[in-house]
């Protein structure tokens, strides 16, 4: 491309200045998505090998790989790492964090100082809760059930339970910025209903982070409080109450899922409308399912609770709920692909994702459903189905959703194509691995193989085998990107301004962006998805 | 009540399956049928509102039959049908601890007679426990500091899977047992096989003896407590106005915590028994209570009634 040569020598974001002083101490939204994309990555590895060690244990039914201390606390900190330090922040802190001001047309979000802020508790944060890992481990599960967690286990519950509670604060600092941004600093033109639905779902995602986080920081820190001064609060042996613990716990934890999930979808929507070069379909209704996602999802927490204890009348109002928030979801994925229809669809490697996604998160959905029926739900919880079922969406949805979206926009975020021969063998890799790792923990939930044990019946090994084989093909996939979104940094061919010859401001402006982002505030005029107006011309690059 | 599980998750893998066959046939066809190459000129289109309702209406359906089917079942299982037999649960790090009302014990072992209707009526003595057989598609969280319920109906002789499915520390995957569904001939040698020391309910009463509740507790109206004879499943008045049910969790409480829920008529004088009565004693006083409410203040932990009809588990 004949622009390329001009746009890698600009000054941008990334060559404005040098040293490491100029990348820990920036406020520029664009280096602080790169420093989260750097520490989640490391986080995801980390956990990635928890869970490789969990499968190479269950390929045998019998615990002989490690001991049943060391397994416990290995899916506690799967647990841990993976849902507080990579699946809720992925997508929010490290594309929403670059991309949202790019797409309202500002300089950069409303506070950048705290949005440093956030990044730094995040770090300590991560830190605290990996040296409680290191100096001996957590085997509560990530959920903390109590009166287990203040009273009967033997690891470092308060220090897990400390970095959880700061981070936490990062995430509220980002979602707040969030928020502020999206109603204070959308460019001349761009009005709700002409924003991006990825801006939509992360203002969605955002409004469950400033609501629901406080109350899981403040619970973590009572089961701290009760481990440290048995003041009682959960353990009925000191006058608590051990269910309170699940209410709280679960009215942040469900919600938490679409923290998750939600900037996912709107990552999809963007891809989906790119690559078929339409429209979305029924926009207003996607936002407005985002929306409505959030709030109903505060209402569903006791699903988790239906053989805990609850009174039954308890059960079916939440149940009830359960049902409600599955529409929503379900609205969505019919207008992905109603989005579909006579579009002009190209295949590269984030719509093959975004065709994983939907997939994936079809069967995650369809299976909560299931979960939300009570008298199924007596049955598989606690085992491999809700194993499979909440993998089905956190993974085959929101990592999904990432790697679509990281593959996206990374021309974008640093002016550089990956090789797409490779991204499309990982992402088909990804798919492969994914579903032979987790559909057969449906089948093992349906025979009654319960979740969290070291050790299990043998008629189980057949299905924990194939979903170790399937692991590993899942562990290659996610290799693939590492190594050559590397190489792609120094040999990648120049992106250009807009590689997809997609619609949205963050196309407008040079990758990668220059540090204030356009040179003068644009202006808009158009609706979301306005391909009818762009012209319609081959992606030539990264073939 | 399995066959009814069974029946409505078939239901649900049916309906799931239609759903994500036609999501992925459609995104498939269209892929191929509107690629690049061959469509090259989208056709924009704004959306629907016929076709936002119909895809809203026609899943929020189909989910109320399904809310519907599923809230019956689990209506089902929360009561157990009056005349069941009646054993007592203790879990704890990592085994469980079962004591049928002829005063017989088990560990990690449950003997049920084929065709009768067991209610399991348990406690924890420390983490949450879950009690799971999946065979019979039930399953309960085991709390400390309270009684949790549940039931089966077993049609089949066999040997079936115990779990624990509420994670619990060190040997979770350790804490497993057997129920053994056995044949009522078979069920009756067991139960009469290896000595006992009486049934539950005459445990519980000479511990009524023992803790001195008897001086207050008297079976006349002279006692300072109340007279606890035919009060079980009965409902009571408290001195604040309110009226609960005298259920096993009650009994519990008022043993542990005499002053959450004082009788009307009465004053706030019993002491606390918390930390002096084990959970199995505690059990034993539950079952000797509820004794009192039987015809001729006898435990029945042998009575051959036949059950009554219900729904049949698997």
């Amino acid at each position: 491309m004949a622009t390329a040569v001009q746009t890698v020598e600009r000054e941008n974001y990334l060559n404005a200045n040098y040293g490491i002083k100029s990348w820990l101490l920036t406020t520029d939204h664009k280096r602080i998505a790169i420093l989260y994309l750097i520490s989640i990555t490391a986080m995801f590895w980390i956990g990635g090998f928890f869970a490789m060690l969990i499968r190479l244990e269950l390929l045998t039914p019998a615990g002989d790989l490690v001991s049943s201390d060391t397994y416990n606390k290995l899916f506690t900190m799967h647990g841990i790492v993976m849902v507080f330090f990579f699946l809720i922040p992925s997508v929010p802190a490290v594309l929403g964090n670059f991309l949202i001001p790019l797409m309202v047309g500002a300089k950069d979000l409303a506070f950048p100082r705290v949005n440093l802020l956030s990044w730094y508790l995040y770090m300590i944060g991560g830190a605290t809760a990996l040296v409680a890992m290191i100096s001996g481990g957590v085997d509560t599960g990530w959920t903390f059930y109590t009166p287990f967690s203040t009273t009967y286990s033997n690891t470092h519950v308060i220090g897990a339970a400390i970095g959880i509670f700061i981070a936490g604060f990062s995430s509220i600092l980002t979602g707040l910025n969030f928020i502020i941004t999206i109603h204070r600093m959308r460019a001349p033109g761009l009005t709700w209903r002409r924003l991006p639905l990825f801006c939509w779902s992360n203002y969605a995602a955002a409004i469950i982070m400033i609501l629901g986080t406080p109350v899981v920081a403040v619970t973590l820190l009572l089961v701290a409080l009760e481990r440290a001064f048995h003041i009682g609060v959960f353990n009925p042996q000191l006058g608590g109450d051990p269910l309170l613990f699940q209410h709280l716990f679960w009215f942040y934890s469900h919600p938490a899922v679409y923290i998750m999930i939600l900037p996912g979808m709107g990552v999809i929507s963007e891809i989906i409308a790119c690559f078929s070069r339409k429209r979305v379909f029924g926009y207003e209704f996607v936002a407005l399912a985002s929306i409505a996602i959030a709030v109903l999802g505060f209402l569903v927490w006791a699903h988790h609770m239906f053989v805990a204890g609850i009174s039954v009348y308890a059960a079916l109002v939440f149940s009830l709920l359960s049902y409600l928030v599955a529409i929503p979801s379900a609205v969505k994925i019919f207008n992905w692909t109603a989005t579909l229809y006579k579009g002009s669809i190209q295949y590269n490697t984030p719509m093959l994702y975004a065709f994983g996604f939907m997939g994936l998160f079809t069967i995650g959905g369809l299976t909560g459903v299931f979960l939300a029926s009570l008298g199924v739900d007596v049955h598989v919880t606690d085992t491999y189905f809700v194993v499979a079922h909440f993998h089905y969406v956190m993974v085959g949805g929101m990592v999904m959703a990432y790697m679509a979206g990281l593959h996206f926009w990374w021309p974008k975020m640093t002016g550089r194509m990956y090789p797409e021969a490779w991204a499309k063998l990982s992402a088909l890799l990804v798919f492969v691995g994914f579903n032979t790792t987790f559909f057969p923990q449906f089948l093992l939930g349906y025979m009654g193989s319960p979740r969290r044990y070291h050790a299990y019946p043998p008629e189980f090994q057949v299905l924990n085998v194939l979903s170790t084989a399937g692991a590993s093909i899942l562990a290659v996939g996610y290799v693939l990107p590492m190594i050559y979104f590397l190489w792609s940094l120094r040999y990648g061919e120049p992106a250009g301004p807009n590689p997809w010859n997609a619609v949205g401001l963050e196309w407008m402006t040079p990758s990668p962006p220059p540090t204030f982002n356009f040179d003068e505030t644009p202006v808009v005029t158009w609706e979301a998805y306005d391909y009818e107006h762009q012209p319609q011309e081959e992606v030539t690059v990264g073939h | 009540m399995a066959w009814q599980v069974d029946g409505l998750y078939f239901l649900l893998t049916a309906v799931s399956a239609f759903f994500t066959l036609l999501i992925f046939v459609l995104i498939l066809v269209f892929a191929i049928k509107y690629r690049r190459s061959v469509h090259p000129h989208p056709v924009q289109i704004e959306g629907s509102l016929p076709l936002e309702l119909t895809w809203t209406l026609i899943p929020l359906g189909i989910c109320m039959i399904f809310f519907a089917w599923g809230s019956l079942i689990y209506f089902q299982e929360a009561r157990a049908p009056k005349g069941a037999m009646e054993v007592y649960a203790v879990a704890k790090q990592w085994m469980w601890k079962f004591e049928y009302e002829g005063g017989q014990r088990d560990i990690n072992q449950l003997h049920v007679p084929v065709d009768r209707d067991v209610k399991m009526i348990m406690s924890s003595q420390d983490a949450i426990h879950s009690f799971y057989v999946p065979a019979f598609r039930i399953k309960a969280d085991v709390l400390p500091g309270r009684y949790t319920q549940t039931w089966f109906h077993p049609t089949k002789v066999g040997t079936y899977h115990l779990f624990c499915a509420e994670y619990c520390g060190t040997e979770h995957s350790g804490m497993i047992g057997d129920v053994i569904v056995m044949e009522p001939a078979a069920y009756q040698a067991w139960m009469s096989g290896g000595g006992n020391s009486g049934t539950l309910a005459q445990n519980g009463a000479q511990l009524f003896q023992q803790l001195g509740c008897a001086t207050c507790h008297r079976f006349d109206t002279q006692g300072r407590g109340p007279n606890l004879a035919g009060i079980f499943s009965k409902p009571v008045s408290l001195d604040d106005g309110r009226t609960v049910v005298a259920d096993e969790n009650y009994i519990r409480e008022s043993i542990l915590n005499p002053g959450a829920k004082i009788v009307s008529g009465f004053k706030p004088i019993m002491p606390t028994f918390q930390g002096q009565v084990s959970e199995e004693n505690l059990m034993a006083l539950v079952a000797y209570i509820k004794s009192l409410s039987q015809p001729g203040q006898k435990a029945s932990a042998s009575s051959q009634t036949p059950a009554p009809e219900a729904p049949g588990v698997q």
